[in-house]
């Protein structure tokens, strides 16, 4: 017998738990009618001040929760409570993502059946947010004006793995000399056909648009899933 | 950083599947690492080493493959490789593409003493 080593074929992804939970928790949130909603960006793009003002948009039709990951502090989810009466600030320590696993543990006590859409703000980070599927339905990643237009070839990983990329912070837009058609070019090269809206939480602009977005997206998850079940 | 993380998750991974196998002792692991996995190689090979530590894993080799990006052009019912990571349109007739591979984060297969 020869004691040369023996490869075994496996084929195992590494983030399988992760994965299967996802799951799990998409299926979920489907039973109950919820559309999941998640943002992802660098730190201070503005995240928190757009979910504040995109709660209280969409708040006023439909019934909205948050769930905030940040590394310290519960800083976020008091800012947020004003906006939404449910939020859940995820403390993960020295983690610098969200996993699936702090999404199940954050609406264990909750009732799904009292929401229509869920809103995830991700730990402020451009790299390791991406390898973790929540059991979203829609990933939204954030740019804002001050942070430079090349942060989409800089980070293409983050901006490949979301579905719609929000430029916010576009009353600064002018101050920081954005260059908005290079900012349009660049997250067309990395992530082609994607959809790219311009908000500003402070004045307002483009936030209807956002909050529309949704609603319609929520209506379609529910049409899809209604059809889904007569067929079976 | 979550390297971490993910070795973690690679050697309780393995020792799934070690004990579902009665016991193996693991001399190298091979992965599969595709370039949009958002994972970084070298961060990722210190991170192993340091997570094997005191566990059955301690002093195995990390192999790591790196996965180039495959694009499939539904325009062209062609697959290619994009120009570069930043370039993700069909090289062809600039259409979005669809990424069929490079997102790739797996254990490929294990080598065991015989």
């Amino acid at each position: 017998m020869s004691d040369s080593p023996r490869l075994i074929e496996v084929r195992a992804k590494v983030l399988k738990q992760n994965d299967l939970l996802a799951r799990s928790l998409r299926e979920r949130f489907h039973a109950a009618g919820v559309y999941v909603v998640s943002f992802v960006s660098s730190p201070g793009s503005g995240k928190t001040r757009f979910l504040e003002g995109l709660l209280t948009l969409v708040g006023r039709q439909h019934r909205v929760a948050a769930l905030v990951g940040d590394l310290a502090t519960e800083n976020d989810a008091m800012r947020l409570k004003r906006a939404a009466s449910r939020v859940q600030q995820i403390t993960t320590g020295t983690i610098c993502h969200l996993d699936a696993s702090m999404i199940e543990t954050a609406i264990q006590s909750w009732d799904l059946a009292e929401l229509d859409l869920l809103f995830i703000e991700n730990v402020g980070n451009l790299v390791c947010p991406s390898s973790y599927d929540l059991g979203e339905d829609l990933r939204f990643v954030l740019l804002s004006t001050t942070e430079g237009e090349d942060k989409p070839l800089k980070y293409p990983t983050i901006f490949n793995t979301a579905d719609v990329a929000l430029l916010t912070k576009m009353d600064m837009a002018e101050a920081a000399d954005f260059d908005r058609d290079a900012a349009h070019r660049n997250i067309q090269s990395v992530r082609p056909g994607m959809s790219v809206l311009e908000v500003s939480a402070k004045t307002g602009e483009g936030m209807e648009a956002v909050a529309t977005l949704l609603g319609d997206r929520l209506a379609a998850s529910r049409n899809s899933l209604t059809v889904q079940a007569a067929q079976s | 950083m979550h390297e971490l993380s993910i070795a973690i998750s690679m050697i309780d991974q393995i020792q799934e599947e070690s004990e579902s196998r009665g016991g193996l002792t693991v001399k190298a692991v091979h992965l599969s690492l595709g370039l949009l996995s958002g994972v970084d190689k070298d961060a990722l090979q210190f991170c192993y080493k340091a997570a094997c530590q005191g566990t059955f894993l301690e002093g195995s080799q990390l192999v790591i493959e790196v996965v180039p990006i495959v694009l499939y052009c539904p325009a062209c019912l062609t697959e290619s490789r994009p120009v570069s990571i930043q370039q993700l349109a069909c090289p062809e007739c600039r259409t979005a593409g669809r990424v069929i591979r490079g997102h790739e984060l797996e254990v490929a297969s294990l080598e065991v003493a015989a």
